[in-house]
């Protein structure tokens, strides 16, 4: 059985979405996309700087038939920031999904409830491909579906801090809730906390620090591969629940006497 | 003729049009997106798009981020 992740009109077969921010070098930077299989991948849109604009740009080398990009609204502070985001990324012709982020504070990064959830509204109405990065509440989430977006993104911890899924208790009932795709974005550190997001029924996980800063990003994205891979497999595989006891998994019957 | 160019101000002659502001920064090959005094510049209306004295234009292109 195929087991795609549907996003709006788009089909993966990647549950791993990659950033593309703070790689060392543009050489690393594509041998772990490709070593870690997304189908997707985050930008941000910013000025040209036009005292260089023809250094090396990492959109400009991908072929871009294989991958579906997801630009950010990063850097908004408002709605109305994010929307204006948002129509520039479109207008390059190249796509027409966005990724929603709307931040409230600077010290935290975590996103503003109010912006983000009147943004996304605005760009779902404008016909967009909406996912939206959340905080890890489960009533913005049910808020955000009613305003159709297109998957809900909630954090497992502040951006780029590494510490993992923070709310394990807030990330499943979000999950049990939605009809659209949940992807946890946001704090991933480790293989294990996107095997954890995987197991709780998450759909996809959206990371970038955790790849582009650790010691070997490379060997860090396949590992991050197979760690999404795992756990889905695990979730739908139906963990055995935890009881308190022992339960032996040799024979009680026929010891040897 | 004066612009805001990105946030600075530029001095540019012989530049009638959004096509000719991306031949005068040679950006006719990359990947970017104008928006002159607030609006998006259609990609098909380059040529037919004018700049004028004072005009605010951004032009933003994708980078690295998550």
């Amino acid at each position: 059985m195929e087991d795609v992740l549907k996003i709006g009109p788009y089909q993966f077969h990647s549950r791993l979405l990659l950033g593309t921010g703070k790689f060392a070098d543009l050489e690393t930077q594509s041998q772990a996309v490709a070593v870690s299989e997304a189908e997707v991948l985050t930008f941000a849109i910013r000025r040209l700087d036009l005292d260089n604009p023809h250094a090396a740009n990492f959109l400009e080398q991908l072929d871009l038939k294989k991958f579906t990009l997801l630009p950010n609204t990063a850097g908004a502070y408002t709605a109305d920031e994010a929307v204006r985001i948002a129509r520039l990324a479109k207008a390059s012709g190249l796509c027409d999904m966005i990724k929603v982020e709307v931040i409230g504070d600077q010290r935290t990064l975590l996103p503003d409830p109010i912006g983000t959830l009147e943004a996304s509204r605005r760009l779902v109405e404008e016909g967009f491909i909406v996912l939206t990065y959340t905080n890890d509440d489960p009533i913005l989430a049910k808020r955000l579906q009613e305003a159709g977006v297109h998957a809900i993104m909630p954090g497992a911890s502040p951006i780029g801090s590494g510490q993992g899924i923070l709310n394990e208790t807030n990330l499943r009932f979000i999950i049990e809730d939605a009809r659209v795709p949940v992807i946890v974005d946001a704090g991933i550190g480790s293989p294990a906390d996107c095997a954890k997001a995987m197991e709780l029924g998450a759909d996809g996980v959206l990371l970038n620090t955790a790849v582009a800063q650790a010691e070997h990003p490379v060997l860090m994205a396949e590992a991050m591969k197979l760690a999404v891979q795992a756990g889905r497999k695990g979730f739908l595989a139906g963990r055995i629940p935890k009881k308190r006891y022992a339960s032996a998994s040799s024979p009680l019957e026929g010891m040897i006497e | 003729m004066q612009l805001q160019v990105n946030g600075k101000i530029v001095e540019v002659n012989n530049v009638r049009t959004v096509h000719e502001l991306l031949d005068y920064f040679q950006l006719q090959a990359k990947i970017v997106v104008v928006e002159a005094n607030g609006e998006i510049v259609d990609r098909a209306r380059y040529e037919t798009t004018p700049v004028a004295e004072g005009d605010r234009i951004e032009i933003v292109h994708f980078v690295g981020g998550g």
